[in-house]
């Protein structure tokens, strides 16, 4: 026996090492037709890696301290060797962990991958999702800016409409002060980013447990070879995906480098300009929106007349989420089977939301922002409740026995 | 899979991308008043920057601080510390030191209504035409407690402290012909300064190009750094994608 399987040897007789990795990957057998859509699961995983480590080193020279706080991110961006990129490189992944974020969602969407037997895969990357808006949300009070300062203001308030004392309890303060900017960041650098840790690998385990779906929609376990037991239409993880996923990457990381390089502000999406002005309680901002991947649920709270009502309706919004997998009675699982019935409520909600996340940026004075976001609320809403009912309607196409190129 | 279907695989991605860096050409930024004009300014022209920089110590770094620029970093436009200490620094603050000012803020605050701000990152705030239209803009105004208002930034605390080098300018409306014509509202210069006006715009460029260099030293070196990347990026893209086809050869 050679030295490095004896060792692996003794590491297994202790440890779960070869099982784990044949169980994960070498012998994890995924659907041979994954298609563009499913690059997104790898590379935001990817993104998660970049911002754990841009931001243990962002960690070593900022200050949560209301006083020196913007001026530490300054000192990064100028005085720190190459702080300007991390600093850059974590701001630009906060939005593009949203960006694939979506894409992963709309990817279950279409193929109906939160249906059974995959629920609790769903519900899981639901609850990432919450502790992603929630790590993001916090994180963007750090610089410490004027958006920061007011955005984290607006969004707090929201809570006095609901309950005043547990707005106070959020704060630790009357107005967003200090001692919210403390507790922030700890919950941004240590407590939310544990359980995202915990809960992407709750994910994964619980995906492989159940095996992936495919933009079929059909189980390929249902086809095993009689003899090895493997899916007839499933390959072997590692190396097939794993090497696709490194061309996925490679197209990511190019694009991800074109906005940290040539537009790091993204036209001031990804970075406000009002952000490059310190925070100043006693200064509103005419126009506060938050950063682009909360402007759909944004736009929902502002289009309800009434403030209680308008952050349950934002609240129910995401929330909604978590029930597809009980609310979609069709008979296939795939947008390629399903009807046109189905079809033209998924894209008006597709076209719904992403109309709302413009109108999110937009000045709520201006005459169309709430007539327009009225429309598309509804429209958002509807996808979902009428789900049940239209799922069973829709006339839906034989799904094939085996997987299709 | 071959390249070209590989390609259209990306293509959503690319084309979401692209009009993202491309609403990126056309920023949005924090601006109050209207239409501003373009700035004519070079941020490869050390020259101008170095003026920009004479300018912006001469003029502005009496009330307003560059509290996270550092004298030395003057350097990265063609300045030796000899010449920046001779030249650039009056407080004698040392080479390494960042750009403070000893005014108080309380007194800023008593004196012009608000505490003249931070320059250090201000062109990021608004970007350099509204900087340029805004420091070309300012006109007699006997309303206002310092006798100077903006048409960039109306009722604008800070007093005209070129005024010396622009001359004094008035604001002119005019209503166009017909019933209800539309107002326009125009600068008139109606006492010349020490400079022309077409030497006065040079002098206002420059210090908005140093005030954007100023804004991100780092810009050049960023767009530098990130050419070699992408190049870097495209060959393994090349690489990744010969090695997922050898692997993939014998799925069907």
């Amino acid at each position: 026996m050679s030295m490095l399987s004896s060792l692996t040897q003794w590491v297994d007789d202790r440890l779960p090492l070869t099982s784990t990795w044949k169980a994960h990957l070498s012998e994890y057998y995924a659907p041979k037709n994954f298609n563009f859509w499913y690059y997104f699961g790898s590379l935001a995983l990817l993104v998660l890696v970049i911002q754990l480590v841009t931001g243990i080193f962002l960690t070593m020279n900022y200050k949560p301290d209301a006083r020196y706080a913007f001026a530490s991110v300054e000192y990064i961006m100028r005085d720190v060797n190459y702080g300007w990129l991390i600093r850059y490189m974590h701001s630009t992944g906060a939005s593009m962990f949203f960006v694939t974020v979506y894409l992963h969602m709309l990817r279950g969407l279409m193929y109906g991958s939160y249906r059974k037997p995959r629920e609790l895969v769903w519900l899981i990357g639901m609850a990432i999702y919450l502790c992603l808006m929630g790590e993001a949300f916090m994180g963007y009070l750090l610089p410490w800016g004027q958006m920061s300062y007011w955005g984290a203001q607006v969004i707090i308030s929201l809570f006095d409409a609901i309950s005043p004392p547990l707005a106070l309890w959020i704060r630790g303060d009357y107005v967003v002060s200090d001692a919210t900017l403390n507790r922030f960041f700890a919950f941004h650098v240590i407590a939310l980013p544990l359980v995202l840790v915990g809960l992407v690998l709750v994910h994964i385990i619980a995906l492989h447990e159940v095996g992936s779906n495919n933009p079929d929609g059909i189980e390929i376990k249902k086809n095993k070879d009689p003899k090895t037991h493997i899916p007839l239409d499933g390959i072997p993880f590692h190396p097939y995906y794993t090497v696709k996923d490194l061309v996925g990457v490679t197209v990511f990381l190019a694009l991800f480098s074109a906005v940290v390089f040539f537009a790091p502000e993204m036209g001031g999406y990804f970075l406000e300009a009002n952000n490059f002005i310190p925070a100043d309680p006693l200064k509103t901002p005419p126009h506060i929106s938050p950063v682009w991947y909360f402007t759909p649920f944004y736009a929902i709270l502002r289009a309800v007349p009434n403030k209680v009502f308008g952050v349950l309706a934002m609240g129910a919004s995401v929330v909604i989420f978590f029930l597809l997998p009980w609310l979609d009675n069709g008979p296939v699982k795939s947008i390629r089977y399903r009807g046109s019935l189905y079809k033209a409520f998924f894209g008006l909600f597709i076209v719904a939301f992403l109309i709302l996340g413009y109108m999110g940026t937009q000045d709520p004075n201006l005459w169309y922002v709430n007539p327009v976001s009225r429309v598309c609320a509804i429209v958002y809403f509807a996808f979902f409740l009428g789900m049940p009912l239209y799922t069973k309607l829709d006339k839906t196409k034989q799904e094939p026995e085996r997987v299709t190129e | 899979m071959n390249l070209k279907s590989l390609l259209k695989h990306f293509a959503p991605l690319t084309a979401a991308l692209a009009l993202g860096v491309g609403l990126a050409v056309t920023p949005a930024f924090a601006n109050e008043g209207g239409a501003v004009d373009h700035a004519p300014i070079n941020p490869g022209d050390q020259a101008s920057l170095q003026r920009g920089a004479r300018n912006f110590v001469n003029y502005c770094l009496n009330c307003h601080s560059a509290a996270y620029m550092r004298y030395s970093r003057m350097t990265e436009i063609g300045l030796t510390e000899e010449q920046i200490k001779a030249n650039l620094i009056f407080t004698g603050q040392k080479v390494g030191e960042t750009m403070a000012v000893a005014m108080d803020r309380a007194d800023g605050k008593a004196w012009f209504g608000a505490p003249p701000p931070d320059l250090s990152v201000e062109s990021r705030v608004r970007g350099a035409d509204w900087l340029y239209t805004y420091l070309r803009g300012f006109y007699q105004d006997e309303s206002r407690p310092t006798g100077w208002n903006n048409i960039a930034f109306p009722n604008v605390g800070m007093p005209h402290v070129l005024y010396q080098l622009q001359g004094v300018q008035k604001l002119v409306e005019e209503k166009a012909a017909g019933e209800g014509g539309e107002v326009h509202h125009r600068l008139e210069l109606v006492k010349p300064g020490q400079l022309s006006p077409e030497e006065f715009d040079r002098f206002t460029a420059d210090l908005v190009n140093y005030m954007v260099w100023m804004g991100e030293p780092v810009r050049a070196a960023r767009v530098q750094i990130g050419v070699v990347v992408m190049f870097f990026l495209v060959l393994a893209f090349f690489l990744t994608l010969a090695l997922k086809k050898e692997f993939w050869k014998d799925i069907h």
